[in-house]
This record gives C-alpha cells, sequence and structure tokens, in this order.
C-alpha cells in the first residue's frame, strides 16, 4: 500500500462508527461489516483477518463479561486508519473490568493430558498479542477500550 | 450447524459446511460433533477447507470436540486457512493437534504415527 492515503476517501479520511448488538449474532454481523469497510479501504486479507481476530476477542468478551449475556445492549465501535495501521476505539457501559484494570492471563499449559487442556482463556492474550498502546479506562460509567492493530505485522 | 461428514477406510472425516466457527454456534458445533463422533474408535480427520474464522469460542469448541472423544479415537485437522491457522498457531494449539495440509494427506499418513 503506497502513501498519499490523505488523497483517498475512506477510513484514512473519515472515522468509521458502528453500534452493536450485544449478542454473538450481533458481534457476527460487525464483524462482517468491518471486513467490508476494510476490503473497500484496500486493506489486504492477512491485515484484514488480523483485524477481525481482534475485534471478535474484544466485542465477545464484552457480550459475555461487561453486559453478561443481556443482548439488549449495544457496544459502540469506533474505527480510524492512520499509517500504521487500524485505530481501534470500542464503548460499553457494562460492568468494569475486574480490578479497574485489564486482564493478563498467563496462558494455560498445554504440555497436559487430554482432558486437562483449556477450552477457553485465549481471548485476552491473542489481543494482547496484536495489538499495540492498548489502553482501558473507566469513565462516568463507561467502559473505553483503545488500540490499534498494526499492519503488516 | 452443518457439518458433512464421510467414511473413508477407517477415517471418519468430518467437513463443517460454513465459514465461521464463532461464538455464535460454538455450542452448536460441539453438539453436533458430540453425535458424529458418539461411535468413533479411531481416528476423526476435522476438514477445516471451507472455515476461514474461528474465534476463541470456536477454538475452545474444537478443543472440546477433541476431548469429548472416546477411548483410542482422536481429532486430527486438516486444511487451515491462513486466519484460521494464525489462531492456532497464537494459541500454540497448533502444537496440541495434528495438523495436515488437507484431508487427502491426512489419509494418507500412516495411521499409527502420533
Amino acid at each position: 500500500m503506497g502513501d498519499g492515503l490523505a488523497d483517498r476517501p475512506g477510513l484514512a479520511a473519515r472515522r468509521h462508527v458502528l453500534t452493536v448488538g450485544a449478542s454473538p449474532h450481533g458481534v457476527r454481523a460487525a464483524l462482517i461489516q468491518v471486513n467490508g469497510v476494510l476490503c473497500a479501504d484496500g486493506v489486504g486479507r492477512d491485515d484484514r483477518g488480523t483485524c477481525e481476530t481482534v475485534l471478535a476477542e474484544v466485542l465477545n468478551n464484552i457480550v459475555e463479561h461487561a453486559y453478561g449475556g443481556k443482548d439488549d445492549r449495544n457496544i459502540g465501535v469506533v474505527l480510524s486508519r492512520d499509517r500504521r495501521g487500524l485505530v481501534v476505539e470500542v464503548t460499553d457501559a457494562g460492568a468494569p473490568m475486574p480490578g479497574g484494570c485489564l486482564p493478563d492471563p498467563k496462558a494455560a499449559p498445554l504440555d497436559v493430558a487430554r482432558d486437562d487442556l483449556p477450552e477457553g482463556g485465549f481471548g485476552w492474550s491473542v489481543i494482547r498479542d496484536l495489538t499495540a498502546g492498548l489502553e482501558y479506562r473507566r469513565v462516568n460509567g463507561i467502559n473505553r477500550l483503545r488500540f490499534r492493530v498494526p499492519f503488516g505485522a | 450447524m452443518e457439518l458433512d461428514h464421510d467414511i473413508k477406510g477407517d477415517v471418519l472425516v468430518i467437513t463443517p459446511a460454513e465459514p465461521r466457527i464463532d461464538a455464535a454456534v460454538a455450542i452448536q458445533f460441539k453438539d453436533g460433533m458430540r453425535t458424529l463422533t458418539q461411535d468413533a474408535g479411531g481416528r476423526v480427520v476435522l476438514d477445516l477447507r471451507r472455515v476461514d474464522f474461528v474465534d476463541s469460542s470456536g477454538l475452545g469448541a474444537i478443543v472440546g470436540a477433541m476431548k469429548q472423544l472416546g477411548g483410542q479415537a482422536r481429532l486430527e485437522l486438516a486444511s487451515l486457512t491462513p486466519n484460521v491457522a494464525k489462531v492456532f498457531r497464537l494459541t500454540r494449539m497448533d502444537t496440541v493437534f495434528t495438523i495436515h495440509d488437507s484431508a487427502d494427506h491426512a489419509l494418507q499418513a500412516a495411521a499409527s504415527h502420533g
């Protein structure tokens, strides 16, 4: 992808704002929509896949934990581009992060008996691996998560 | 969740027909796998060639599908598309499963390996 992003319409020139229904199907629809936006903006398949994976984990966490499965709620997503990648801001009005800060789970050991293999707990390590500048704030009852998905990583 | 399936020799090949194994279908996927594999006693190959997206719920359901197999049965994977392969790599689940380039490769692989 060349320079001159500002000359083109698309994410480089404007923000893209989505309201996501806080349910697994709402998340799925949003991911498909974001993929279309990024594709139209000339983002390559690998980078689109990375964005989709990160957004899926972030949004699923909110659906499951912040909103605890109450599926009549909404999640706000604002996307913008800079030269290094996709800048994402996600807001929700659900429960705060436990302890007021982002989890940093240790990966569960995998050299264990089949019955002891983990079936979950992958989300935050995937988010941390694929993002930069991850930042969480709780202001006036709103969770606000900001990060960049670097491209070409 | 539609799961195509076929017995080839002594190998059960299961091919999800939908492009996503995500939080919206993870439980259905795991239940469908349980139904299809309850009598399986040998190799089960999950052919993911049509799946272009797996999130951590889907990944957990694939691990769960392996754990719910009986006795000697074991689950192998085939045809991971690029973004699916990345999720397995990031979570190091690629070290847990035998992963084949394709279902055909899986069928050619000696049944005794692993």
